[in-house]
């Protein structure tokens, strides 16, 4: 009799502590699926008013014509100028931060000591430039443009934003060539390669993928950054033909758009918002396809 | 029992790692296009000895390497000696088979192409020798653009092999070669070993005993970063000299 008791009682506590789990399960459950809908929610929200807001001006010629009577102030033509603009200065950015961001983050991960204190510092410092806000870069940048005589031009903007991207793009980068195996290049010096060798034909390879990815996220904040570029590129009705030449840039676009008293000059600023919006949309989708095509050898 | 001639040899080789000692005062002759098999309980230093072979330690921080490995009568560790040179001449087979990220082709291809060879009609010459010396030719013939990664990982080991032996070596290392393996995989790549010690130095680390039977040439048994014990395989597992050689072939200490 005593027996039995005892083993209901067990089985109350064990159907008590299984719900209260249960609970726990279906609540946290529920924070996550929250969460999830916050991201997706501001998403499509930012979308949705960005195309909502840009419908009436988004028109054909908004991506074919140089604006006409002015950016700020112009209600007819287009942003060819802005869209060219950031197009040329994320690609120049993006290119001068892969240039020497590869070479230090395999400097970094082949050359370098594991622990070596040199490495660490730079990854440090990485992290604290990664921090530094835009405008300062700009700052910065304007600074050295005063040093070099330089004027407001498109190699302005793309010697700024390029060091604005550095740190992302190598911090991005160090992620992914850390996590290749050191046995894989091991292999490679076995064969008799040298180090160099090793992280052109084995270790970029490996890690492609996550490279274009660094990259990637690299661009998408130089394109879509205003204030390094505000005193740095400057800002034009024209398209640039010149590295010397001024260059207008989308986010600028959209701020002076923004900042007017029209409101069909405003809605051209949401629609400028759309298409960069959508360029960068295009860009990623391109570049995933890139990365598909080349981790065909990546070793999992 | 012939006479060995020495291809590799080691003398008072120290590996330490701050004050622990992983190989201590290793003094050893490997011989020459003979099977090699350096069995002992897992820790006991085994990776390390076959790394120090070919300098692969080098990369690892806080590793301190004393004494002499002469091979060829040449001193690897000598100051001013060219590493890739002393690698090239040891093919590495890893435990777990380690393709590079490319095409079967390109895998075979890679020493021989770092090491000068460009001409497209003598590079597919050499990959088909190597992968036929590996075994592995009939298999994946029809693919060799494909990717490596794609291959079983018996397949894998055996391009391995064919890609180390592509470097040229004289002399082949495996640690563990068969342990990621099947039965049926490790059969096939035992085979390939016995083949080819007519022509080359192999030394394999192994803790399977019946593999150290069926291949081996010659024994070093390795204890705690020593060696215990060395010999021509018959005489070693016939009668071991040392009573700790005895515990581990009788399985009282693994």
């Amino acid at each position: 009799m005593k027996e039995n008791g005892r083993r209901a009682d067990g089985r109350g506590r064990d159907v008590g502590q299984w719900r209260r789990r249960r609970a726990e399960e279906g609540l946290f459950r529920a924070l996550m699926v929250l969460s999830l809908l916050v991201v997706v929610g501001c998403l499509t929200l930012i979308l949705a008013t960005i195309i909502w807001k840009g419908l009436p001006a988004l028109k054909l010629s908004m991506i074919t014509q140089t604006p006409k009577g002015g950016y700020y102030l112009g209600k007819e033509g287009g942003i060819l100028n802005a869209i060219l603009g950031s197009l040329y200065l994320a690609c120049g950015a993006t290119f001068l931060a892969l240039l020497l961001g590869l070479p230090i983050v395999l400097y970094l991960n082949v050359y370098a000591r594991r622990f070596s204190r040199l490495a660490g510092f730079i990854r440090f410092s990485f992290d604290v430039l990664w921090g530094v806000p835009s405008i300062v870069y700009g700052a910065f940048g304007f600074m050295l443009m005063v040093f070099f005589g330089l004027r407001t031009s498109l190699l302005a903007g793309i010697i700024t934003v390029a060091l604005l991207e550095l740190p992302i793009m190598s911090r991005a980068m160090d992620e992914v060539i850390r996590l290749v195996p050191r046995d894989l290049t091991e292999a490679s010096y076995s064969l008799g390669a040298t180090r160099l060798e090793t992280a052109f034909k084995v270790i970029v390879r490996q890690s492609l993928p996550g490279i274009l990815t660094a990259v990637l996220i690299a661009f998408g904040r130089g394109i879509g950054d205003a204030a390094s570029v505000l005193f740095t590129a400057g800002f034009t009705d024209r398209v640039p033909t010149s590295l010397l030449q001024p260059a207008a840039t989308l986010p600028l676009a959209i701020f002076f758009q923004l900042g007017t008293p029209f409101r069909e000059v405003r809605e051209r600023a949401y629609a400028s918002a759309a298409v960069l919006t959508i360029l960068i949309l295009i860009i990623s989708l391109v570049s995933r396809a890139l990365a598909r095509r080349y981790t065909r050898h990546t070793i999992r | 029992m012939r006479e060995l001639k020495t291809h590799i040899s080691i003398q008072g080789l120290n590996v330490s790692h701050g004050r622990l000692a992983i190989l201590k005062d290793i003094t050893l002759d490997i011989p020459d296009k003979r099977i090699t098999v350096v069995i002992g309980p897992s820790g006991c230093g085994k990776t390390t000895l076959l790394k120090s072979l070919n300098r692969l330690l080098d990369p690892y921080d806080g590793l301190k390497v004393t004494g002499r490995i002469l091979v060829d009568g040449e001193d690897i560790y000598r100051p001013g000696v060219e590493v890739t040179h002393i690698r090239r001449k040891m093919g590495l087979l890893s435990q777990k088979p380690q393709v590079l990220p490319m095409s079967i082709f390109d895998n075979v291809a890679f020493a021989p192409r770092i090491h000068g060879l460009r001409e497209k009609k003598r590079l597919t010459r050499t990959v088909e020798h190597y992968l036929r010396l590996a075994g592995l030719w009939e298999e994946v013939k029809d693919r060799l653009n494909a990717p490596a990664s794609r291959l079983s990982v018996g397949q894998q080991q055996r391009l391995c092999l064919a890609r180390g032996l592509a470097a040229e070596p004289e002399i082949i290392l495996g640690d563990e070669p068969t342990s990621a393996l099947d039965p049926q995989s490790s059969q096939h790549v035992e085979r390939r070993l016995l083949e080819l010690k007519s022509d080359y130095t192999i030394i394999i680390v192994t803790h399977i005993l019946r593999q150290a039977k069926r291949i081996a040439d010659y024994i070093v048994f390795l204890y705690l970063g020593e060696v215990v014990e060395h010999g021509p395989a018959e005489q070693v597992f016939a009668q071991p000299r040392h009573p700790r050689t005895k515990a581990y072939l009788t399985g009282e200490i693994s």
